[in-house]
């Protein structure tokens, strides 16, 4: 490590080199905000990346529909402060057809609603980069993830066809049509991304702190009820507990878990005794072996 | 991932800076199908403590399905994360795992063993900083072995650590132990790699991996992780020249113009000179700029930042040039001959005359493969000459760029001295190459390196005969030398006025002199003194080339640099004087007399 500098001002400096090279070496790079900690510390580092200058690409969230009622209001109040170009896009053919998680479970609804609706939304704004926030740490078949990963015509990943990536000097040349994964904060594990959160005091959404919310217990998971759409099954009532979320996502596939962290501090402090990892409450993880590979091979971020 | 290393009611403050104050270590794990790699880094983590509650469940479930352990908890499937590869039982791409101690953070490149992936292991090699080499005790150093430590030298990496591996399947055997081990050592040390060590382990049971080894009393040396926790690392040194390549120039309004980049070696501050390579425009930096909310500007910053320097003045500066530190020897090649070492990684074979893309920094110009120069037999480290390279070659050629491009010796400078070579068809990245050196007729060629012969010395029309005739000498070269102020140059023009006298012709060279003109843009750093040096001898070679005796004084601190000006001049015709032998000016003229390098002058 360098004189005087730390752990996260390296991490820092990375993103900052690749984000700036994804600006540099593509025609219509687009930033992917999901609104959660991660998005919030990519979209930090995207700003001082060009400052002063602006940002150069837009922003887009898929939007399932079905996120949480906070988060939404989050992303459009950030939006608004920080004079983001901001696109949302929803999945409307599935919208139409009724495609949601209570009814058509979480591998369909996340398939259709998310992995095609990104498809659609990269296709419709002729994107040839999309940045996204995910970290190599958080799931075995990430861990092998590029920072700059090859998706062909038709947005998919091979895992056996990936470019070589050595030190940093990124070959981001691509075809008309083909297009590329961005992950600028690849490097970056859970505690980096909330260190970095705190001491420069981002705003993040407050479901990551620790409420009194309505929840309902299901298959061992706390659901918690943001609106009047989740119906509760045979013997399940809706109980107010003191919850938080590691990480968020689709309100009935985002499982809370009960915590009495408040601040910040108290988070940091409460996942550096945790036993368990941040993606044990994503229920969509779970719904067959080797789950996420076969997610990102269809173009799921 | 992993879980970090905080206890119940620890000051959470004092922890966090410690935990950012951690020295971070890139290692590089390689080794055979079957080494039991991924054993051992799952063995790592869970001894560690490491697997969170949740995975090791997924992971005894894992077990029964895939596992190789009969049920039990097999830890290779700890990091064996894509599906493909957990069916074959297989590593097929480099992995990246993440973990913290007490004392160091560590990423690890986890990176596959198979001939036909050993381009991965070049892409883990690139971004660490030690390598750990798998060695299966059974069956000893192998092709893969070697192989592994010649890329792990070649892109750099000083410390190399040998896992002598299975130990539990040849009943602890020191014997066995101490063969390999020997061998490894032996190969390292043909390679030039500084620190090289072994250290018998088994990843299955554990034993040396997290603590120290008992059922192997003969072993006294650390565990693995003891190992990784306390190796030296050098921070970067205050003699890096300093480079940053440009991404993208800032222009939000007329009045701001910022050349955006990371810096990838040495540091700069305000009010630095600069030069803007490849052109070699000279500049100083008005401003590293960063607006207030991001905390404001900087006055000096350091690699590995990503910054926004602003110039005192306009000068043409985009993508793919470099702003570099102004001075002499630590100045960048620029050319567009390039000589590197390269690790072929594509099925279709590098020929000569082909074209493809190079990518040297943040430039991407056309390239022309002018020749191969050798290719590396990786088991005997033999050069052997080649016409082309396929998949998993390594080998040596030269390149012609369509422009000049601006650059470094990869041994000097990694962010400026390595090179992607990418398909212009397929876009595949085709090679990574570490530049050794550019033509040596061009601008900043060094004589450090060992450059090709190219330019032949024009011949005089009067015979070496005919001037020792008038002047009754041959060509030579009286250093003095010592540190300043110890009466060099004074003594160098007495013995310009003594050898005058005796009726012969000498010619001065002096340190000092040399600064007031042909080394003006030089400073005091070695790397100056020795650039200075090795002008003066190359004036000094001119001079003999016409029969001249040439008297140098200069600081010359540096053994090495005094020998390759011997070297340059000729053993035989130098005559080395050191200050604390004393300048003693007929004592000097004596030797030469004797050495039959100034006879009696015969006629007037």
């Amino acid at each position: 490590m360098a004189r005087g500098l730390t752990h996260l001002d390296e991490l820092e400096a990375e993103s900052i080199h690749i984000l700036r090279e994804t600006a540099a070496s593509f025609e219509r790079p687009v930033l992917m905000y999901s609104i959660g900690k991660d998005s919030t510390v990519l979209l930090h580092l995207a700003l001082k990346a060009f400052a002063p200058g602006r940002l150069p690409f837009p922003v887009l969230h898929v939007d399932t529909t079905w996120k949480f009622r906070e988060m939404i209001a989050f992303r459009d109040a950030t939006a608004a402060r920080l004079g983001l170009d901001l696109q949302v896009h929803i999945n409307r053919d599935g919208l139409a057809q009724g495609i949601s998680p209570i009814t058509h479970g979480s591998k369909v609804h996340t398939d259709v609603m998310k992995t095609v609706a990104l498809r659609q939304a990269l296709t419709a704004g002729r994107f040839d980069a999309a940045i996204g926030g995910a970290r190599r740490d958080e799931e075995k078949s990430r861990a092998k993830e590029r920072i700059f990963s090859f998706r062909d015509a038709n947005h998919r990943w091979d895992p056996k066809g990936q470019r070589p990536e050595l030190w940093s000097l990124y070959n981001s040349r691509v075809h008309p049509g083909e297009s590329m994964r961005v992950f600028p904060l690849s490097n970056w594990t859970e505690l980096d991304v909330w260190l970095y959160v705190w001491k420069h005091r981002l705003p993040v959404v407050d479901l990551y702190l620790a409420r009194n919310r309505p929840v309902v217990e299901r298959d061992g998971a706390l659901i918690m009820v943001d609106d009047d759409r989740l119906p509760l099954k045979a013997g399940e009532r809706i109980v107010q507990r003191r919850v938080r979320f590691r990480t968020l996502g689709c309100y009935p596939l985002s499982g809370a878990i009960e915590s009495d962290a408040d601040t910040l501090e108290k988070v940091i402090e409460e996942m550096l005794l945790a036993r368990t990892s941040e993606r044990q409450g994503r229920l969509i993880d779970h719904d067959q072996s080797g789950s996420m590979e076969e997610k990102k091979r269809e173009g799921y971020f | 991932m992993t879980l970090p290393t905080f206890t119940a009611g620890e000051d959470l403050r004092g922890w966090i800076e410690r935990y950012e104050r951690l020295q971070l270590l890139r290692v590089l794990t390689c080794g055979n199908v079957d080494d039991g790699k991924s054993t051992l880094i799952g063995r790592l983590l869970h001894d560690t403590g490491r697997i969170y509650d949740d995975h090791l469940k997924a992971l005894e479930a894992d077990s029964r399905v895939h596992g190789t352990t009969g049920g039990g908890l097999d830890l290779a499937l700890v990091v064996d994360g894509l599906k493909a590869e957990r069916e074959q039982g297989i590593t097929i791409d480099v992995a990246w795992r993440y973990f913290t101690t007490a004392r160091r953070a560590f990423i690890i490149a986890d990176c596959p063993g198979h001939e036909q992936y050993t381009r991965n292991m070049a892409t883990g090699a690139s971004h660490c900083q030690l390598a750990i080499s798998l060695i299966d005790a059974r069956s000893g150093v192998t092709t893969q072995t070697r192989r592994h430590a010649t890329i792990a030298a070649m892109l750099g990496i000083r410390h190399v650590v040998a896992a002598v591996n299975k130990m539990d399947l040849v009943d602890w055997s020191e014997t066995r132990f101490r063969e390999i081990e020997s061998e490894f050592l032996a190969f390292c040390s043909r390679l030039g790699i500084e620190h090289a060590v072994a250290l018998p382990v088994s990843a299955l049971t554990g034993e040396g991996v997290v603590r120290r080894t008992e059922v192997m009393p003969w072993f006294s040396g650390p565990a693995l992780l003891e190992l990784l926790e306390r190796v030296d690392l050098p921070g970067p040194s205050g003699a890096d020249p300093f480079r940053m390549p440009v991404q993208t120039v800032l222009r939000p309004n007329l009045d701001f113009r910022g050349f955006a980049g990371q810096i990838t070696s040495g540091d700069v501050a305000v009010g630095d000179r600069v030069r803007i390579m490849p052109r070699g425009t000279e500049a100083r930096v008005a401003r590293l700029a960063r607006p207030d909310e991001f905390g404001g500007d900087l006055e000096r910053a350091q690699a590995p930042e990503s910054v926004v320097i602003c110039l005192d003045r306009e000068v043409d500066c985009s993508r793919g040039d470099v702003i570099a530190c102004f001075g002499g020897a630590s100045d960048m090649r620029v050319g567009r001959r390039i000589v590197a070492d390269l690790v072929w990684m594509v099925d279709a074979p590098l020929v000569a005359g082909q074209s493809l893309l190079c990518r040297v920094g943040t430039r991407i110009t056309p390239a022309r493969v002018v020749r191969m120069i050798h290719r590396l037999k990786v088991d005997t480290l033999a050069h052997e000459s080649a016409e082309s390279m396929v998949l998993n070659d390594i080998g040596r050629v030269e390149l012609e760029c369509e422009e000049p491009v601006a650059f470094d010796p990869y041994r000097v400078s990694r962010g400026t001295g390595a090179i992607v070579l990418i398909d212009r068809l397929t876009n595949a990245t085709a090679a990574a190459g570490m530049i050794r050196t550019g033509d040596p007729t061009e601008r900043g060629a060094h004589w450090d390196d060992q450059a090709l012969e190219t330019v032949s010395s024009p011949v005089s029309g009067v015979s070496a005969a005919e001037r020792d005739a008038r002047w009754a000498q041959r060509p030579c070269c009286v250093l003095l030398h010592g540190p300043p102020n110890t009466g060099k140059t004074e003594a160098a023009f007495a013995l310009e006025r003594a050898l005058w006298d005796l009726g012969h012709d000498a010619v001065v060279l002096d340190g000092q002199g040399m600064r007031s003109g042909l080394s003006k843009d030089l400073r005091f750093e070695p790397g100056d003194r020795s650039e200075n040096l090795r002008r003066a001898a190359e004036v000094a070679r001119l001079l003999m080339e016409q029969g001249r005796v040439v008297i140098m004084s200069f600081v010359a601190p540096q053994d090495h640099v005094r020998e390759r000006a011997r070297a340059l001049l000729g053993p035989d015709r130098c005559l080395f004087v050191h200050a604390s032998d004393g300048f003693e000016i007929s004592n000097i003229v004596a030797q030469l007399a004797s050495r039959g390098l100034i006879g009696r002058r015969t006629a007037p």
